[in-house]
């Protein structure tokens, strides 16, 4: 999609500076600053309630800013002239409850924004919509309704949706936090590839050892703030934080 | 209390020829007064008559002599997809009729007058409605509870009162107030009876004033609040009655 | 212990039927029936097909109170869930009104302030009868709880929903036509027949004003056929049976519905 003017892609393609977000009176996000570049892959680890899933929801503007500044190839997000079908189309997002629509069929879910949002035509959506469909192994499926999938099928489906808008970057909102162990892998390994294909990623997630394997650099955070960051290799090896030593030391 | 509001009122009939005429006639006061009286009374009497009917209905239903369970089926389709209207008819006028005259010492009086069946006719109306709700919040009881207050040598009864009517009480509690709010609306039908409830009252003042109106104002003002202090009452007797972690 | 009426789905009617039947009978007997004057059964089978008419329009009223009621309860509906406070807070004051007043009390007020004859702009009068006042007057609350019913099926979808049409980029009507309405109309169903059922066992109460309907048709042939008290208990009770046939089998299938999208998780 067409970036902003005076975007090039030596700058970073999502921006965070000082974002605060409050809810009331409590302060979720307490100053984050987050450089993403264009083809790299981050992933936001943390405690729960830490305001991961929050800061995740400011790239896409789902959940507004208190203050602070968030854009997306120089576009700043909370802007009220902002054009939310540019920003949309640019930034997709994959949730943990995957929220398919239980009334439509699998590749009508897949089909369905590019058609009425875009206003694509129809025969090149359904041929991209098959395809990617196909790159994360359900073509079988296409007509099957989404209470007829596992939860890792879903999930499935649900990123193949997403990608159907040719965004630049893809959010992944703890994706796998709902599903059988079972079925985790086979997400996580659409993930992989679809960041081997260079798409922009930034996942908010809980498995450690996919974090180290896929990411190019991990934030972690705790009570608002990001406490520390760096390569995987390194936050995982030897973590300079306490709050990180002992964030790790619970879950690996 | 009337003189305080009365020359308002009058000077707002003279001014605007809005006539609110209970609010400065002593007449059409001591009418809307006694008609809101009765009306509280009939829906109060209705409620109650409706509850019991609901309890007994519920427990008649965990019976098992397949008979009973039979008759209060019957009972409960009859009376929900029938005219309530034409129930009450059929009770005042028709049931009314066979019931026997008692000597008030000169006149004979029927035994049960135009109020009497109106609580009848319209309490098993709403009885029917309470005995599928108190059902519902029976059955949502856990069959485990259950068995546990067996097994520790309750007896049938006993089970019913301390374990399985307090938990369903609780379930069924919305529904319930529903149930009761709309018995509350329905009690307007006593008019084709002629009870003396707010609805005729209010009727026989606007057709001597011919004031519909105003009056119509009144009536509708005082249903919405009689319906706003049952359902605060609900809600509070929801909140008196919740069991921490209970429900959701 | 899940025991319900529903397994006798067409013996109830047929034994309903016998009992009013019985009964009828049963008050016959008492009577003793004098050579010239006939009895309440001969009256009532001579009245029955003039009680049968007003009955059509019993169903005459109640379907387009209901298609009135659905098309403006379904537009006060959307405006309860508008964003903007401006649409939203009249309806949700008119909803609250048409639900909390007396069905009674909406028909006395329709009956009354809305005049019989209204001059059309181009100098016409037309004449306004009064089952169509009574029509309105029982669309009304109907109206308000289709508004309602709306309400609290939108409000019944998964806000995940809302977000990932929003995350995709749906404005908020694409939303709503595409993604929350064809989701909502399966649940709105059942409770809006349970409405029509409702409706039509409140038709009746246009015979306190007059208008000539099966109520006001069986007083009516009660008077004609000598207002003898031996008829009051089987004329009503057909009555009764007339309507028990109509509004049972709607009643059991909106039950049977309301299962049916239960089980299916809609």
């Amino acid at each position: 999609m067409t970036p902003s003017e005076g975007w090039t892609p030596d700058q970073p393609i999502v921006a965070i500076r000082d974002l605060h977000k409050s809810f009331g009176h409590v302060e979720v996000l307490k100053g984050i600053d987050i450089e993403v570049m264009k083809g790299e892959v981050i992933c936001i680890i943390g405690p729960s309630g830490s305001g991961k899933s929050t800061l995740i929801r400011t790239i896409n503007g789902l959940t507004p800013a208190t203050t602070g500044s968030v854009t997306v190839e120089g576009q700043e997000v909370h802007d009220d002239n902002l054009d939310k079908l540019a920003l949309r189309r640019k930034v997709g997002i994959v949730f943990q409850q995957y929220n398919l629509f239980p009334h439509r069929t699998v590749l009508q879910n897949v089909m369905m924004a590019p058609l009425l949002v875009l206003k694509e035509n129809k025969r090149e959506v359904e041929e991209r919509a098959r395809s990617l469909l196909a790159k994360v192994q359900l073509h079988d499926k296409e007509d099957a309704y989404p209470a007829e999938l596992s939860g890792g099928q879903q999930q499935r489906v649900a990123i193949a949706r997403s990608l159907c808008m040719r965004p630049d970057v893809m959010l992944f909102d703890e994706v796998t936090a709902a599903l059988d162990p079972e079925t985790v892998k086979e997400v996580l390994v659409t993930i992989k590839q679809l960041a081997a294909d260079g798409m922009t990623c930034v996942l908010v997630t809980h498995e450690m050892g996919f974090a180290r394997e896929v990411s190019d650099r991990v934030y972690f955070t705790d009570a608002g703030r990001i406490v520390e960051s760096g390569p995987p290799a390194q936050l995982f090896e030897q973590p300079q934080d306490p709050r990180t030593r002992e964030f790790l030391s619970k879950v690996l | 209390m009337l003189d305080l509001i009365a020359p308002f009122f009058e000077r707002l009939y003279e001014t605007t020829g809005l006539n609110f005429s209970p609010f400065y006639d002593s007449y059409d006061w001591g009418r809307l007064l006694e008609g809101m009286w009765v009306s509280v009374k009939l829906i109060s009497a209705i409620i109650a008559l409706s509850l019991v009917i609901g309890v007994l209905g519920a427990a008649a239903q965990t019976s098992k002599l397949r008979p009973l369970r039979w008759i209060v089926a019957a009972y409960i389709e009859i009376f929900r997809n029938t005219p309530p209207i034409v129930q009450l008819l059929f009770f005042y006028f028709g049931l009314g009729a066979i019931t026997p005259q008692v000597d008030m010492g000169g006149w004979y009086e029927p035994m049960i007058g135009s109020f009497g069946w109106a609580v009848i006719a319209i309490g098993i109306f709403g009885g029917s409605y309470n005995v599928e709700i108190f059902r519902s919040g029976v059955e949502a009881v856990p069959h485990t509870t259950v068995e546990a207050a067996e097994s520790l040598g309750f007896s049938n009864l006993k089970i019913f009162i301390y374990v399985t009517l307090p938990l369903a009480f609780r379930v069924c509690l919305p529904a319930l107030t529903n149930n009761i709010i709309s018995l509350a609306k329905t009690s307007s039908l006593a008019y084709v009876i002629a009870v003396p409830e707010i609805t005729y009252s209010l009727s026989g003042i606007w057709s001597d004033n011919v004031n519909v109106p105003e009056m119509m104002v009144l009536l509708f003002v005082y249903y919405i609040l009689l319906v706003a202090v049952i359902a605060r009452a609900m809600t509070l007797l929801e909140r008196k009655l919740a069991l921490p972690g209970y429900g959701r | 212990m899940t025991w319900t009426v529903t397994r006798l789905n067409w013996r109830l009617p047929v034994i309903a039927a016998a009992l009013c039947l019985l009964a009828s009978v049963a008050a016959v007997a008492q009577q003793e029936g004098a050579a010239d004057r006939e009895t309440a059964l001969q009256a009532l089978v001579t009245w029955m097909p003039f009680i049968l008419q007003g009955f059509v329009l019993n169903l005459v009223m109640s379907v387009l109170a209901m298609a009135i009621a659905t098309v403006t309860g379904v537009i006060l509906g959307f405006m309860q869930i508008s964003p903007s406070a401006v649409i939203r807070l009249p309806a949700k004051l008119v909803t609250h009104v048409f639900r909390n007043s007396p069905w009674l009390v909406i028909l006395f007020a329709i009956m009354f302030l809305v005049p019989f004859r209204v001059t059309l702009p181009g100098g016409e009068t037309v004449m306004i009868p009064d089952w169509v006042k009574a029509t309105v007057g029982f669309a009304l609350p109907v109206m308000a709880n289709v508004s309602e019913i709306l309400r609290g099926a939108v409000m019944s979808i998964p806000s995940g929903q809302w977000e990932s049409a929003d995350s995709l980029a749906f404005s908020r009507g694409q939303t709503l036509r595409h993604v929350i309405l064809p989701q909502c109309i399966r649940r709105m169903l059942p409770p809006w027949m349970n409405w029509y059922a409702l409706l039509t066992l409140m038709t009746p109460m246009a015979a306190i004003l007059g208008v000539n309907e099966a109520l006001g048709n069986t007083q009516a042939a009660m008077e004609a056929a000598g207002s003898r008290p031996e008829f009051l208990i089987p004329f009503y009770l057909f009555l009764m049976t007339i309507f028990f046939v109509f509004i049972y089998p709607i009643s059991l299938w909106t039950r049977r519905l309301e299962r049916r999208y239960a089980a299916s998780g809609a």
